[in-house]
């Protein structure tokens, strides 16, 4: 099929906005609409939320999302792809066709791809790719272990004739690779459209950024109506070259700027771009604005895909416990760094306090305090204290400590807030691929 | 024009991570610009501006068609996003830790 494809992006990311979404389903006249919202620490957390409960484990929006757009997508004939899946995409695609039975879509056709879950056969002897050692190395317990699963993966779903694919692992550009592979009948081994699909899946996976989230800096750069920013459409060609563009009437902006931007974005190298379709090279892409809110992108190539597939293994990391006091006026700055010198000679007398801890100034020296000493008059200064441990009873105790300094610390702080969030911890090995194997299984509702 | 001037003033950045590793592309809004960025814009000098912070190696692309620079920081997120206690623990902040630079203009 020749017909050029159209090819929208849903979401970015797992928290990623809904209203664009629906809008892309209503109004983007899309064959397909991808939901890309699986980061490495995402699935550690699902696969966490599924220990706890066997039901769960999947994207918590995945119900919110599907409600929203499927009646659109059936209308205008829409496929749904997404990794929303997460740690037990068996229970999205069966929340899914529950879904679609309740909104009277009868008939549609929900695919469940598995088989990216590796974690039996990660042992304590595994050696581990981005650092030295074994997992046993790591001292954490291990919460789950997935494989990168590219676009081949999702290709006998698409030939089966799905409405919607459900995934967990996949690699993001393998998301809009797979469709547009399906549909021009690519070869999964012909390097140079595969690396023209990655470079389409690499602008449109994170959503907003490549119309203008993640861009705006008042009076340099400046966005319009960011507030109504609609998500991105790519229109691509049989021969993998392709338009990003966005919907009439939607705020943000597709200019040669935002997609440049987004072009090397987690990208090191970009003549290699390693997916576990192709090995991508971005390095001689071209853009050119061919009209408003309209970029051509061209040039993108490929060489051999990657030998062995990456595993992203996912750790229980303990808690992070965050707690905050804040000065204002007259040498505020002076009197947070007391209330710091204070917390931190307390805690430090206590010697079984374990876990790293850090003090910082927000105001003066948060996010940059570690390049370089910041000069500043600021006079509203929040005083920050952060402990990682996996031990509750230090985590009270710091938050205790940070605390008690509304009486007991210096003068005239006040808004005292302290949180403790769940971490964890990841870190990457490699499989070999016929260690893994893809499964698929459709379910009609 | 000749003078100091921030980086900000010419050109634009964004900040990705990988686990321990920062990229930051930087790009001349005016391709006239893009010679000074990259003659003054170099590996030495992201090493020597923040000696703390990036712990590792830095590398830099460059993509002359389209006016930009890629950094690639090692070792520079505090241990990435698993261990840092930074509040931007993927340092998506850094991109004007660049933009803040001082270069001289001829």
């Amino acid at each position: 099929m020749r017909r050029s494809v159209r090819i929208g992006c849903g979401a970015g990311f797992s928290s990623d906005r809904l209203d664009p979404a629906v809008d892309l389903a209503q109004r983007g006249g899309l064959d397909y609409l991808v939901f890309e919202c699986l980061g490495e620490r995402t699935m550690a957390f699902g696969h966490r939320d599924r220990m706890l409960d066997g039901s769960k484990g999947y994207n918590p929006h995945v119900a919110q999302r599907m409600r929203a757009v499927l009646a659109a997508c059936r209308k205008n004939g829409t496929v749904v792809v997404t990794n929303m899946g997460a740690a037990n995409p068996l229970a999205a695609a069966q929340l899914t066709v529950g879904i679609a039975r309740e909104l009277g879509l009868a008939g549609i056709k929900v695919a469940c791809i598995e088989g990216d879950d590796v974690t039996r056969q990660m042992g304590p002897d595994t050696p581990l790719h981005d650092r030295d050692g074994t997992v046993r190395a790591v001292g954490l317990p291990v919460v789950g272990a997935n494989a990168y699963l590219g676009a081949e993966a999702l290709l006998p779903a698409l030939k089966a004739g799905a409405d919607v694919v459900i995934a967990g692992r996949i690699a993001d550009p393998s998301l809009f690779l797979a469709p547009l592979a399906h549909r021009f009948g690519w070869g999964l081994d012909d390097w140079q459209l595969l690396g023209r699909g990655t470079a389409v899946g690499h602008l449109l996976e994170c959503g907003m950024q490549v119309t203008g989230g993640y861009f705006a800096d008042p009076g340099f750069k400046d966005v319009p109506r960011l507030a109504d920013c609609g998500f991105p459409i790519a229109e691509v060609g049989y021969d993998g070259g392709f338009v990003v563009t966005k919907l009439p009437d939607t705020g943000g902006c597709v200019t040669t700027a935002t997609v440049k931007e987004q072009l090397l974005y987690e990208v090191h190298d970009p003549a290699s771009y390693l997916t576990p379709d192709v090995s991508a090279d971005f390095s001689q892409v071209t853009v050119e604005q061919i009209d408003t809110d309209r970029v051509r992108v061209g040039g993108a190539d490929g060489q051999p895909r990657p030998d062995k597939l990456k595993v992203t293994i996912g750790f229980d990391g303990g808690l992070l416990a965050e707690a905050g006091v804040s000065y204002a006026g007259p040498n505020a700055q002076a009197r947070a760094r007391l209330a710091g010198e204070v917390v931190w000679q307390r805690l430090s007398r206590n010697n079984a306090l374990q876990g790293d801890m850090r003090i910082d100034m927000i105001g003066v020296n948060s996010l940059h305090g570690t390049a370089h000493e910041p000069e500043t008059d600021c006079e509203d200064v929040r005083l920050r204290v952060a402990l990682r441990s996996r031990r509750r009873e230090d985590i009270d105790t710091m938050l205790w400590e940070v605390e008690a300094l509304l009486c007991c610390g210096p003068a005239g702080g006040g808004g005292y807030r302290g949180s403790v969030t769940p971490c964890v911890v990841t870190h990457s090995a490699l499989v070999a691929r016929e260690q893994v194997r893809p499964t698929m299984r459709m379910f009609t509702a | 024009m000749s003078g100091r001037l921030k980086v900000h003033d010419i050109a634009h950045a964004r900040a990705g991570d990988k686990g321990d590793i920062s990229n930051v592309s930087v790009w001349a809004y005016d391709p006239k610009d893009y010679p000074l960025l990259k003659s003054q814009l170099t590996v030495e000098r992201l090493k020597a501006a923040y000696p703390r912070l990036i712990r590792g190696s830095v590398t830099r692309y460059e993509l002359d068609h389209l006016h930009g620079l890629n950094f690639v920081l090692r070792d520079s997120l505090e241990g990435g996003v698993n261990t840092s206690l930074n509040l931007d623990s993927h340092g998506k902040s850094f991109s004007y830790l660049i933009l803040g630079l001082e270069i001289e203009s001829a």
